[in-house]
């Protein structure tokens, strides 16, 4: 079996060699700084402790009020998992992060996948453009505030018919 | 006395209808006279918006769009989605449940590896028969399938904590035929190709990766074993009872075409001996919980859950977030298919246009697990 680094310990470990970056530990998570990305990441590769060698996944969750960024690392010397958090772009502001590509490239056709559907920006990417979308798509459809099809149909009680188009269907009635 | 011409670099656009890229993958490259020197992929044009759909639909509801992610592995993508929910919403799930998702998904293991074998013959020209012998097998498993739970393809066969559907009477004998048959078909297959001196020196040698550039980029699966590392999931992290089993796990270190073609018609047989196992073990009883304990409209408490699989193309892993109501909040989904193409530029350049699908086939992609 893997094994999952506890939140706490990994917290206490990284505070260790890089003191202060570590914002919150709860479980098998822990949040970090979005600044101090590249230097935590580093420690985690290269350090003989933890030496997660695989980033098995990068993804973004819109929390409305924030956006929250989560690694999920892979040992396979150690067989063990982390999962560290970050949490960026307060009250929806522009949202951003150090990239990781220098340090996995693994992390490439991912964070580019996060910037199309969820708009988080990645300082460094070396190719920073949408992946699945056309660019010049409006807005970023993993957003929750993105207006679905439903949501753009302009119910009964508010339609408004153009000026124009009201007099040409009131004309061809007369 | 001889005379170097020079040739213009030419770019062309390969995809997204091209017969060779299996489904609608699109590529500009760029070649100098018969040599690649310069790759883009581009992706999206099968991009069906999966993760956005699953928040709208239920936690049972979701397991029909992870059919239709890597559809040819669709069994293989209910377990990662359940083991996924059942983590999140704290289910145990049934044994015989889970027995019969195992007996699923390593049938669909086999299939999965079958397309990508033949299909990678036929990228290397030899064009139809081995396709047919392996689709030929591979149809016998769509017909288990069907016996299962009435679908060939998109099966939705998984619930949560289990199967919504017992294996019906006349399944064992009928799997146990197909598994009788399969190995001599495997040998065919064998003496045919792997043993075959043209395949061999087509795929030796051709698109080799390390190991440690294939782990910095994330690249997992049978991708990954074709170098020697030995990382495979059932075996590393057990999920449902891959610990009662045993299995091998087939390794190879040239990390070359001919390497990863290898080791997915190895692992087939691996699979046949985890599902004479898994019969061995099987015992009657409830296939999955009930339904007061776990009902359809599930309901998860707040949190999120990451489980993954090792899906016959790497690690697929589904990253669930719920705020307590009946559907996800957000469903991530990592796919191997797309991960797996983070080397491909790496991959081609410096090979010839005429091995160029020949490396491509080789990762095993499934656009419909790329682009979502």
């Amino acid at each position: 079996m893997s094994k999952a680094w506890d939140g706490a310990k990994l917290a206490e470990a990284i505070h260790k060699s890089i003191p202060d970056v570590v914002v919150d530990a709860n479980g098998t998570d822990i949040w970090i700084e979005p600044d101090s990305v590249l230097e935590v990441m580093r420690l985690l590769r290269d350090d003989a402790e933890f030496q997660f060698q695989l980033l098995s996944s990068v993804t973004a969750v819109d929390y409305i009020s924030y956006f929250e960024i989560v690694y999920h690392l892979t040992s396979l010397t150690r067989n063990a998992t982390a999962v560290i958090k970050s949490k960026t772009g307060f009250g929806r502001d522009e949202a951003r992060i150090p990239s990781v590509v220098d340090i996995w490239r693994g992390a490439d056709l991912q964070e580019r996948e996060v910037w199309d559907l969820m708009g988080i920006i990645f300082e460094g990417h070396p190719n920073h453009k949408r992946i699945m979308l056309w660019e010049g798509f409006p807005g970023h459809p993993l957003r929750k505030d993105l207006a679905t099809y439903e949501q753009s149909i302009v119910p009964e009680a508010e339609r408004r018919v153009p000026s124009g188009v009201a007099n040409e269907v009131e004309e061809g009635q007369g | 006395m001889t005379t170097q011409v020079r040739t213009e670099p030419i770019t062309v656009n390969l995809g997204p209808q091209h017969p060779s890229t299996h489904g609608v993958f699109r590529m500009r490259v760029t070649f100098d006279g018969e040599e690649i020197i310069d790759v883009e992929p581009i992706f999206g044009y099968l991009h069906r918006g999966s993760e956005k759909l699953a928040e709208e639909r239920t936690y049972v509801q979701v397991v029909t769009l992870t059919d239709r992610m890597d559809y040819v592995g669709s069994m293989l993508n209910n377990q990662a989605y359940m083991l996924a929910v059942e983590k999140l919403a704290g289910v145990e799930p049934a044994p015989r449940g889970v027995w019969l998702r195992m007996i699923a998904s390593e049938l669909q293991r086999i299939a999965s590896h079958l397309v990508a074998v033949g299909f990678l013959i036929q990228d290397l020209g030899a064009w139809g028969t081995p396709l047919i012998y392996t689709m030929r097998e591979r149809e016998k498993i769509l017909d288990l399938f069907e016996m299962l739970c009435g679908a060939r393809i998109t099966n939705s066969y998984l619930r949560p904590g289990g199967v919504f559907m017992d294996a019906p009477e006349e399944f064992w004998p009928a799997m146990n035929e197909v598994l009788d048959e399969l190995p001599p078909r495997i040998d065919d297959l064998d003496d045919l190709l792997t043993d075959n001196d043209i395949i061999f020196s087509r795929t030796k040698g051709v698109s080799i990766l390390t190991p440690e550039q294939m782990i910095d980029a994330s690249i997992t699966g049978p991708m990954l074993r074709a170098a020697g590392v030995d990382w495979d999931l059932r075996h590393r992290d057990p999920y449902d009872y891959y610990d009662q089993v045993k299995f091998d796990r087939p390794l190879h270190t040239a990390g070359d075409n001919f390497a990863r073609y290898w080791v997915r018609v190895q692992e087939m047989r691996e699979s046949i001996k985890i599902i004479r196992q898994c019969e061995q073990l099987i015992e009657p009883g409830p296939i999955r919980p009930e339904h007061d304990d776990v009902p359809w409209l599930l309901r998860p408490p707040v949190g999120d859950a990451y489980a993954a699989i090792e899906h016959s193309k790497g690690e697929l892993g589904f990253y669930l977030v719920s705020d307590g109501s009946i559907s996800p909040y957000r469903c991530h989904v990592r796919a191997p298919s797309l991960i797996n193409l983070t080397l491909l530029r790496d991959m081609l350049v410096g090979e010839l246009l005429a091995d160029m699908f020949v490396s491509f086939g080789s990762v095993d992609i499934n656009m419909g697990e790329v682009d979502r």
